[in-house]
């Protein structure tokens, strides 16, 4: 799926990966959170193997599949952060208050107790990116994190990462260019194999660089690229 | 109603009904909480209905050879434990469909139960007390039995709140927070068949299901936090439970039917009522 992978992200960087469907974006995150296995080399996170790191790092998925039934707030969700750090069964007071932390950096502390299903798309979403900031992370793994939300609410969400960028380290899977120009400070091109592009990117020089791929739409669905990137492959 | 005050100061085997009842309540609430919020509700039922293999072959055997601790309860309490723990199995790694294996644990467990029952040596078994239950046939060793069972599930949901809260909402999440989603699935399994050991004995086997289920989704039609649901599907069921205890004691009759269609009425009653939140 992946070969001849290997990068490093310094502290308080933020790396976007875009790549092809297909190319091993998500098998690349799976490496990352150790769910997967490499069959050769290492990885290394915060000086650590990913099963230890996990404790570090707060990883947002792209939605979650959930019943709508369910019976639970907002905060509750986001106290799932703190899971490893249970007491006896009980979350401590200080878990509370990282959990209400992380859902004020969010900016939604005012529907902590509104039950999840409740909940507008993009504020959904914003729980779970508070849900992986309530472990306090150092690394932050966001998979598309616009890919279901409305633009309208896209905005409020964005806001809420470029806060983050500068607190932590950020490693973001996204098919959207805007994203990667507000947040990104580097690109990582994923397809099979894998390309840096160490820029300050603008939307625009991003654009540029995917000349090559000549698959740039410019409506919503369309900030995103798809299909076959040879931009990948482009140097 | 005065009659029953009377008979509960009086009469040991109504205070035992009613101590069973009370700690039962107790863990209908809880557990049923969560069958209903994680939708398992068939798994329930088919542990429920397996038992009676379980308990048919304790009858048989402890008879046979006469064993005298391989009670009817020991035999509902191991056999619900292998069927969740194989129900558990299949939905997680087989590769068989969950209500096929459902089914078949149904209807193996009755067919086992009803011929280990029937080739019993002694005297005849009243097949009619599992199916339909009789909380006033509680002894002295029943209510330990209950009360054993109760502390032993009401702390693992304690302690274990939670993690079965977030395995149950977000298994891969949960996960990746080092809770482990199979572990957890297996033992919400394990205590949801505890409970239905306990539930058969009130409301008997064809009716358990009702009992577990009924309080704890009357509640979520009205609430949104699961520990709310949980608090009033307690309430529910010790309503439930000791009204059952006393109209079976005034009329002297079985009183599973009964509790089970005023719990069917006041939750099909609840749907006159917009759901919250709906």
């Amino acid at each position: 799926m992946l070969e001849d992978v290997s990068f490093t992200v310094p502290e308080r960087e933020s790396l976007c990966v875009i790549g092809p469907n297909g190319g091993g974006k998500s098998t690349l995150m799976k490496l990352l959170l150790g769910l997967l296995e490499p069959t050769a080399g290492a990885i290394s996170i915060l000086g650590m193997s990913a099963v230890k790191a996990r404790r570090d790092i707060g990883y947002v998925p792209q939605a979650i599949r959930f019943d709508p039934l369910f019976p639970i707030s907002a905060l509750d969700i986001v106290l799932m952060g703190r899971l490893d750090r249970l007491k006896l069964g009980v979350f401590s007071g200080k878990c509370k208050r990282a959990a209400e932390a992380a859902l004020d950096e969010v900016g939604l502390a005012d529907i902590a107790h509104r039950p999840f299903s409740d909940l507008s798309g993009g504020q959904r979403q914003r729980v779970l990116i508070a849900r992986a900031l309530a472990c306090e992370p150092k690394l932050l793994l966001l998979d598309e994190p616009t890919a279901n939300i409305d633009l309208s609410v896209e905005e409020a969400l964005l806001d809420s990462l470029e806060l983050l960028r500068e607190k932590m380290t950020i490693l973001l899977v996204t098919h959207d260019l805007d994203l990667v120009s507000r947040i990104g400070d580097s690109v990582l091109c994923v397809n099979h194999r894998i390309h840096r592009h160490n820029l300050p990117l603008s939307g625009e020089t991003i654009r540029e660089i995917y000349s090559g791929a000549r698959r740039v739409e410019h409506d919503r669905r369309t900030r995103h690229i798809q299909g076959d990137h040879s931009a990948c492959e482009h140097e | 109603m005065s009659e029953f005050i009377e008979a509960v100061q009086t009469i040991p085997l109504i205070r035992y009904a009613l101590l069973a009842g009370i700690v039962s309540s107790l863990i209908f609430g809880v557990v049923g909480s969560f069958v209903v919020t994680r939708r398992i509700g068939y798994i329930a039922a088919a542990i429920a209905h397996g038992m009676l293999g379980g308990i048919g072959a304790a009858i048989f055997f402890g008879r046979k050879f006469d064993i005298a601790w391989l009670t009817p309860t020991v035999g509902a309490v191991v056999s619900s434990l292998i069927f969740a723990g194989i129900i558990g199995w299949v939905s997680l790694r087989a590769r068989e469909r969950e209500d096929t294996i459902i089914g078949a644990i149904w209807a193996f467990g009755m067919a086992a139960g009803i011929l280990f029952i029937q080739y019993a040596p002694g005297k005849n078994v009243n097949l009619e007390s599992f199916l339909l239950g009789n909380i006033l046939l509680t002894s002295k060793s029943d209510v330990i039995a209950t009360v054993v069972l109760g502390v032993i599930v009401l702390t693992l949901v304690g302690l274990f709140y939670h993690k079965l809260v977030a395995v149950c909402f977000d298994e891969e999440f949960a996960g990746l927070r080092g809770v482990s989603s199979q572990m957890y699935f297996l033992l919400l399994l394990a205590i949801t068949a505890l409970s239905m050991v306990l539930l058969v004995r009130v409301a008997g086997i064809v009716l358990s299901l009702a009992l577990l289920v009924l309080p704890a989704a009357t509640a979520s039609r009205f609430f949104r936090r699961l520990w709310l649901i949980i608090l009033v599907s307690i309430v529910l069921s010790l309503f439930y439970n000791t009204g059952g205890l006393i109209a079976s004691f005034q009329l002297d009759t079985l009183t599973g039917p009964f509790i089970v269609i005023i719990a069917s009425v006041v939750y099909g009653l609840t749907f006159l009522v917009k759901r919250k939140g709906a």
